[in-house]
């Protein structure tokens, strides 16, 4: 690697105006990122369905490829080359925005997540915040994807989706806070940096919360009602179908991803484990698994929740935990 | 802060460049043949039973989006809050305890005004 001292005198020497340098590592970076999660995103897939299989007492893929690995490479083949059905009464611009804007928002959430000490695309001192809203956007790529279908399915389950990931936001913010008053700074470096004690031991109730609110946060079950399969046969989605299908998919398994590597960064230690520097990125990963495998656990072991009881659990159970969270956190800080 | 900019762009414009690419891909190698029931409205076999989808949509809804810009704007609060909190002390945890006092009275009206239930 180039320190950057390096990289400056290079760019002087050959005239390349510093900008320039920015952005055409940013380029590099981006479509780095953008193959790596498209990496985590096959794995992620097969990973559920031979996992949903196991729990369901059934085989999942078998045939393509080495027990069913290749199914996914499949599976791309014939999303790319299926028709696109574009409904008659469907909103052109909203129904082919939506998806564009869902891939989009998990795909830039991933710019400031640090795998690993220094392994990070751009260490924003506003790190936290900037990964609680920017994933936040692709709301309004369900809100359209479910009012441009002009079907009333979707835009019920559109609804859904709005109300509850509108709801849940505001619990799992507050439930970060603690972690934000103990590490001093909402970069998420520096956080990883001050868990020498794991924030898991020193903030149980603030990791319920956030877990929880997470998992209703990705429409993951037991929180799936905007695309209850049984009763709005997809919810937002169902009228979308061959390339634009899979960005729906390809965001909602982008932003699973984030959404375990934030808990294993704000919770779980980040990129601390035993063994040399060099294995950090590798412990990440491992953890980030773990927090993937369990929600992939929950969702295949766990029934749905009712709209009302999701409502409920969110404003009046959620919502005055994290503030406990917080007084407690305060409290203890400044006895200590 | 200028270089941030500069990533977050490149970013943004990398992911549309992939929508883009991907999109493109996926028309060339598509066929078309749209018929007249493939067109129209999924409804699970069933044709044009749940009728226009632009209903009225329910307040709650509404009241749940007020409630949650008055939260969103609390919890903006409290980042920075938390954030120095090591160095402020005891003063500055009396002032945020004032200030969450008022939210959650707030709360507390609204629940028990039926604000929260989902009917």
């Amino acid at each position: 690697m180039l320190s950057s001292a390096q990289l400056q005198e290079f760019a002087n020497n050959y005239g390349i105006p510093l900008w320039g340098l920015d952005a055409s590592i940013a380029l590099v970076l981006a479509v780095a990122v953008f193959c790596l999660c498209g990496l985590g995103v096959v794995v992620l897939v097969y990973m559920e369905r031979k996992i949903a299989a196991d729990f369901q007492i059934r085989y999942g893929p078998l045939h393509v490829g080495w027990h069913g690995s290749l199914q996914l490479v499949a599976d791309i083949l014939k999303l790319i080359t299926k028709e696109d059905v574009f409904p008659k009464k469907a909103d052109p611009w909203i129904f082919r925005l939506a998806p564009a804007i869902v891939f989009l928002a998990a795909f830039v959430g991933l710019l400031v997540m640090p795998i690993g000490p220094g392994l990070v695309v751009q260490d924003l001192n506003v790190g936290l915040i900037y990964v609680l809203a920017i994933p936040s956007i692709g709301i309004a790529g369900l809100i359209m994807a479910g009012f441009g279908s002009y079907n009333k399915y979707a835009m019920m389950g559109s609804l859904r989706a709005a109300a509850q990931m509108v709801s849940y936001e505001i619990p799992r913010a507050l439930s970060v806070i603690g972690v934000v008053m103990i590490a001093g700074s909402a970069k998420l470096s520096a956080i990883v940096g001050a868990q020498g004690i794991w924030h898991i031991i020193l903030q149980p109730l603030g990791f319920m919360v956030f877990l929880v609110s997470t998992l209703a946060e990705l429409n993951r079950t037991p929180f799936d009602l905007p695309d209850t399969e049984a009763e709005l046969v997809a919810g937002f989605s169902m009228e979308y179908s061959g390339m634009r299908f899979a960005f729906f998919f390809f965001g909602e398994y982008i932003a699973l991803m984030a959404a375990s590597a934030l808990t294993v960064v704000l919770f779980l230690g980040g990129w601390h484990g035993p063994g040399p520097e060099f294995l950090a990125p590798v412990w990440f990963l491992i953890k980030t698994f773990g927090v993937i495998f369990l929600a992939m656990w929950i969702r295949w072991t766990l029934p749905r929740f009712r709209i009302d009881q999701v409502m409920d659990l969110g404003w009046k159970v959620l919502l005055p935990l994290a503030l406990l969270n917080i007084l407690i956190t305060g409290i203890v800080m400044l006895i200590i | 802060m200028v270089s941030e900019i500069i990533y977050f762009s490149m970013f943004t414009g990398v992911g549309i460049s992939i929508v883009v690419i991907l999109l493109g891909l996926a028309r060339l190698l598509t066929t078309k043949k749209p018929s007249e029931a493939k067109l129209d409205v999924y409804e699970c076999g069933v044709v044009g039973v749940t009728g226009d989808p632009r209903i009225q949509i329910k307040m709650r809804y509404y009241i749940f989006g007020l409630l949650l810009i008055i939260f969103d704007v609390e919890m903006i609060f409290m980042f920075p809050w938390a954030v120095v909190f090591k160095s402020l002390g005891l003063f500055a945890f009396i002032e945020m305890l004032i200030f969450i006092a008022i939210l959650l009275l707030g709360l507390l009206y609204a629940w028990r005004k039926g604000v929260l239930k989902w009917v």
